[in-house]
């Protein structure tokens, strides 16, 4: 007999070594592919670069308040100076000079080559006669200031054009050259970070270094104004960063309080640390197995799938409460109990299979997250289950020291059975939930990622207050145009920017931008190279085309000269712009990834600060597959691009949960043989779900994914108490003790004091979590009771 | 630089130590105004230019620092300084200007905030100022003090009768000039 155990201790050692060492071994990934479907389409493997490492997922929004104006203006060129040097940063403005000496130098340098009005047609007589008229026109007018230093030179104006061509974007308003809120109480700055979005700890360093370079700011300031002033920062990257760290304070703090909760509670049961730790075991070995699962069937382990794990600690502390609880008992009394025993077995066993097939039926979605968050329980569970069937019995102290929970368990009992008495009740509260949430069938899910965003509202506020004062819109529109290599982006931006121009004169775009303004193709700087013409054609045009305008045609040589310089001069290339805040501007605009090159081609709204209409986006995407039939340029915005994306995950989610319910009325089916035993067991559990959803919908909520998740423990957890009270009531011969009743109290205990103290949570993720499986539990054991059979009721009476 | 310096030279006032008084009472009366509305005429003389070029137009000016010049012939074109910016538009182009950009702007546009708020201290920051004549009939001379500004500018003449500004011109350091003449106010 006892070398049977000894045989199951090895074993199980043997597995959980295994377990550990792939845990050891396992690749852990933080990134969002976990939200990204396995067979994500280009569209969807696009959106998540963007959030990962667009250019939106690297700016930081700043404001400076409090002190006086000129403290607050002070402040801002003081910190933009300091910032400008750091390498954390790909750009910092608060409306200063967009472009330093160098960037004009380079600008003006190659105008012909990035001026988009240099045609042929540009330097014929016709055209320069036009050209230059209009630059005359412009010495006239309050702008001659520009175009006089430039007229020899530059006569066509075409470094005009240039600095028109990269400043189409509407800035915020200026005061002192600083850029202020509308209502000039507040600085405005805005940064983009070198680092992609992805990169937290890049975006933590940063924004130390904006911290730090704030308060030496505020101390080195002759003003004294500027002590009392604060800087504001908002953005992505510092979503991420504060995110990151509320998760793990968080999940720090609470997993702290819930455990001294638990351990206080089992301890006050036990009485034992010994026993107290056996209990744990389960819990550990599930999750050992539950992660190893998930390494080798996935290749990487999601840090979400780690973070929702800890919802395994549901169930599988029940298991080995159930276990202790119920075999209190005497080495005597052991034999008699043998039938109890087994009979407990299959209960648990059956309630593991009902949970098992719940999860399951996450396996097949097509997003690895769930996937995961579904193999992870499923394997956990069966561990779980298994080590305490198979490895506590034999680890066990052959007396436990447990308390008698009997008179709690017929106390408990009684209760139960005046609860029956308001069996009817229930029936009412079922028709009032379910009315409830028919009624707001619509609204019941909130298909909007924000839902599950870990940033408090205030940031929320704050970041749209900026944003706005900023123009620097939200949900950034975007055309993306791909190609196989860096010209065939650019091109293709050429053609799309054609179309794009054109809605911008219709007014259904505010401008876009394109690296294609900074850096043109190859093709169509060729192109503008060979519209010039040679050094004696250009001074015959020129004499010709002068002839009426008063100019003195032999001001201009510089300009001829310019010209045949630009003849003869190598095209523009990615590298002419190094260390410049050019190049910082064209590579925010540029992605390149393997073989594949896409240019981003931001849109911005036609009114500063408002959102483009869904007809004009509309529009928009109809323009954009015109100009590049074949999908080579997709129209994306983030928001509804990701709240699509969501919104399918949690259909499928939906989708599967019902098929998982299915699978579960089988099961039941199969094992119960009786439909009405069956309704007993899925009743209360599917009570609990229907009121636990109509009160957070009560409260103003609307359900989310996390709520899902939360519904599946409910069953799952729900199910044993379910079946132990079918046990109960099937079992003539009296097996439901009033043990059994405590160890399903104490185990209820133990879930709504875990999942209790996650409600408290200020990361809404896991307070959706809490909120739905702390109260969905209890209410699902109070109404299991309710519903049980008399035969239950009876027995625990006598 | 010409264009702005008209602008700006027009709501310049000026003044020597040794006037004090004159200047004091000019730039009260200067400051009194809390609108204007006036049409102008422009000559520009360049010598990259066989002949002067010709324009005319509206000044608008609300206290505190909102300035407009509307050119209207030959080319509508407008100059709105609000704030520290200076926002132009011609040919259906907007072009806002942050000042710090172009910092050889920046002291013209001081000055104007400057006098507009009759601080004569910013005034005399920028520029070398003489008085001359009586306040009915008075002439500024401004000189930059900037030497960078200087090689642009040459002086900038303003005449005026009491708060009623009547010419504003401005010497180039190139030999370019410019002739503004001032009309009396606009009905509101």
């Amino acid at each position: 007999m006892r070398r049977l155990p000894a045989l199951r201790v090895a074993l199980w050692l043997a597995v959980m070594l295994c377990a550990a060492f792939i845990v050891a071994r396992a690749r852990y990934t933080a990134d969002l592919s976990a939200f990204l479907p396995r067979a994500p389409s280009a569209r969807q493997a696009l959106l998540v670069d963007q959030l990962r490492e667009g250019p939106a997922s690297r700016l930081l929004l700043m404001g400076i308040d409090g002190g006086d104006a000129d403290a607050r203006t002070q402040l801002s060129v003081a910190l933009v100076r300091k910032l400008q040097g750091d390498p954390a940063f790909m750009s910092i403005s608060n409306g200063e000079a967009l472009y330093g000496q160098r960037e004009r130098e380079i600008l003006f340098e190659h105008r012909y080559l990035l001026s988009e009005t240099v045609t042929p047609q540009r330097f014929t007589v016709a055209g320069l006669n036009a050209a230059i008229d209009d630059t005359i026109a412009l010495l006239a007018t309050p702008a001659g200031v520009l175009a006089k230093s430039l007229l020899t030179r530059d006569p066509t104006g075409e470094f005009l054009q240039v600095l028109d061509q990269l400043d189409r974007s509407a800035r915020p308003r200026s005061v002192s050259g600083v850029w202020v809120s509308p209502d000039g109480k507040r600085a405005l700055l805005i940064a983009s970070l070198r680092a992609s979005g992805s990169d937290i700890d890049a975006a933590e360093g940063a924004l130390r270094s904006v911290r730090a370079a704030f308060a030496e700011t505020q101390r080195t300031a002759d003003n004294v104004a500027a002590r009392n002033a604060q800087l504001l920062i908002s953005g992505p990257p510092l979503f991420e960063v504060t995110s990151r760290a509320t998760i793990r304070q968080e999940a720090v703090r609470l997993s702290i309080v819930s455990t001294a909760l638990i351990v206080s509670l089992l301890l006050s049961v036990y009485r034992s640390v010994t026993v107290l730790l056996l209990g744990l075991l389960p819990v550990v070995c599930g999750a050992l197995v539950g992660i190893a699962a998930v390494a080798l069937g996935f290749g990487a382990v999601h840090g979400i799938t780690l973070a929702f794990g800890i919802t395994l600690i549901g169930e599988a502390v029940d298991y080995s409460i159930y276990l202790f609880v119920q075999s209190r008992r005497s080495p005597q009394e052991a034999a008699q109990t043998k039938r109890q025993d087994s009979a407990l077995w299959r209960t648990i066993l059956l309630g593991l299979m009902t949970s098992v097939f719940g999860f399951a039926s996450l396996l097949p979605s097509a997003f690895p997250g769930l996937a995961q968050l579904g193999l992870y329980s499923v394997a956990g569970l069966i561990a779980a289950a298994a080590v305490t069937r198979f490895v506590l019995p034999a680890l066990m102290p052959l007396r436990l020291r447990i308390r008698d929970l009997t008179p709690l368990g017929q106390r408990t009992a009684g209760i139960f059975m005046r609860l029956r008495k308001w069996r009817w009740a229930l029936g009412v509260v079922a028709l009032l939930a379910a009315a409830l949430l028919y009624g707001q069938r619509n609204v019941l899910w909130n298909r909007d990622l924000a839902a599950l965003s870990p940033t408090p509202q205030a940031a929320q506020v704050l970041d749209a207050e900026l944003r706005t004062a900023l123009g620097a819109p939200d949900a950034i529109d975007f055309v993306v145009v791909s190609g196989p290599d860096l010209e065939s982006a650019l091109h293709g931006s050429e053609q799309i920017a054609r179309a794009l121009n054109a809605l911008t004169a219709q007014h259904v775009i505010g401008g876009f931008d394109s690296p294609a303004r900074y850096l043109p193709s190859v093709a169509t700087q060729a192109a503008r190279r060979a519209s010039l013409p040679d050094a004696a054609q250009l001074r015959e045009r020129l004499h010709e085309a002068t002839a009426k305008l008063g100019v003195r045609a032999e001001r201009l040589e510089p300009f001829i000269d310019d010209v045949a310089r630009a003849r003869a001069a190598p095209l523009l290339a990615l590298q002419d712009l190094r260390g410049t805040s050019l190049e910082a501007g064209v590579d925010a605009l540029l992605m390149h990834q393997a073989n594949r090159w896409s240019a981003l081609l931001p849109l911005h709204p036609a009114r500063p600060g408002m959102l483009p209409s869904a007809a004009d986006l509309q529009r928009v995407s109809a323009a954009v597959e015109r100009a590049a039939p074949g999908g080579q340029a997709v129209l994306l915005n983030l928001k509804s691009e990701s709240d699509a994306m969501y919104s399918g995950y949690l259909s499928e989610a939906l989708r599967l949960s019902e098929a998982g319910l299915a699978a579960i009325v089988v099961l039941l089916l199969v094992t119960l043989r009786s439909p009405a035993r069956v309704a007993r067991v899925i009743a209360p559990l599917l009570l609990a779900v229907l009121v636990v959803a109509a009160a957070i919908l009560v409260s103003g909520r609307s359900l989310t994914i996390l709520h899902l998740i939360g519904m599946l423990l409910i069953v799952a957890v729900g199910s044993n108490y379910a079946l132990f009270f079918d046990r109960a009531a099937a079992d003539h011969a009296g097996g439901a003790s009033p043990l059994t009743v405590a160890s399903l109290l104490v185990a209820n205990a133990a879930t709504v004091l875990g999942f209790g103290v996650l409600a408290f949570s200020r990361v809404p993720v896991l307070a959706a979590l809490g909120t739905t499986v702390a109260p969905g539990t209890l209410l699902a054991l109070l109404f299991a009771a309710a519903l049980s059979r008399p035969a239950f009721a009876g027995s625990s009476a006598g | 630089m010409r264009s702005f310096a008209i602008s700006a030279a027009l709501l310049v006032a000026t003044s020597t130590p040794a006037l004090a008084d004159d200047l004091g009472e000019l730039m009260a009366l200067l400051a009194q105004r809390s609108h204007g509305h006036v049409n102008f005429e422009e000559e520009d003389h360049l010598a990259l230019l066989d002949h002067p070029l010709h324009s005319s137009g509206e000044l608008l000016y609300e206290r505190p620092d909102h300035l407009e010049k509307r050119t209207l012939a030959p080319r509508a074109a407008s100059m709105v300084l609000q704030g520290g910016t200076v926002t132009l538009e011609s040919r259906g182009k907007k072009r806002v200007l942050p000042l710090r950009d172009y910092p050889q702007l920046a002291p013209f546009i001081e000055s104007m905030r400057a006098t507009l708020a009759g601080d004569r201290i910013a005034l005399e920051r920028s520029f070398q100022v003489t008085f001359d004549g009586s306040l009915e009939h008075w002439t500024l001379t401004l000189a930059p003090l900037d030497p960078k500004l200087k090689a642009l500018v040459q002086k900038i003449r303003i005449a005026g009768t009491r708060a009623e500004l009547r010419s504003l011109s401005v010497s180039q350091a190139d030999g370019d000039t410019s002739e503004m003449t001032i009309g009396s106010s606009l009905p509101p």
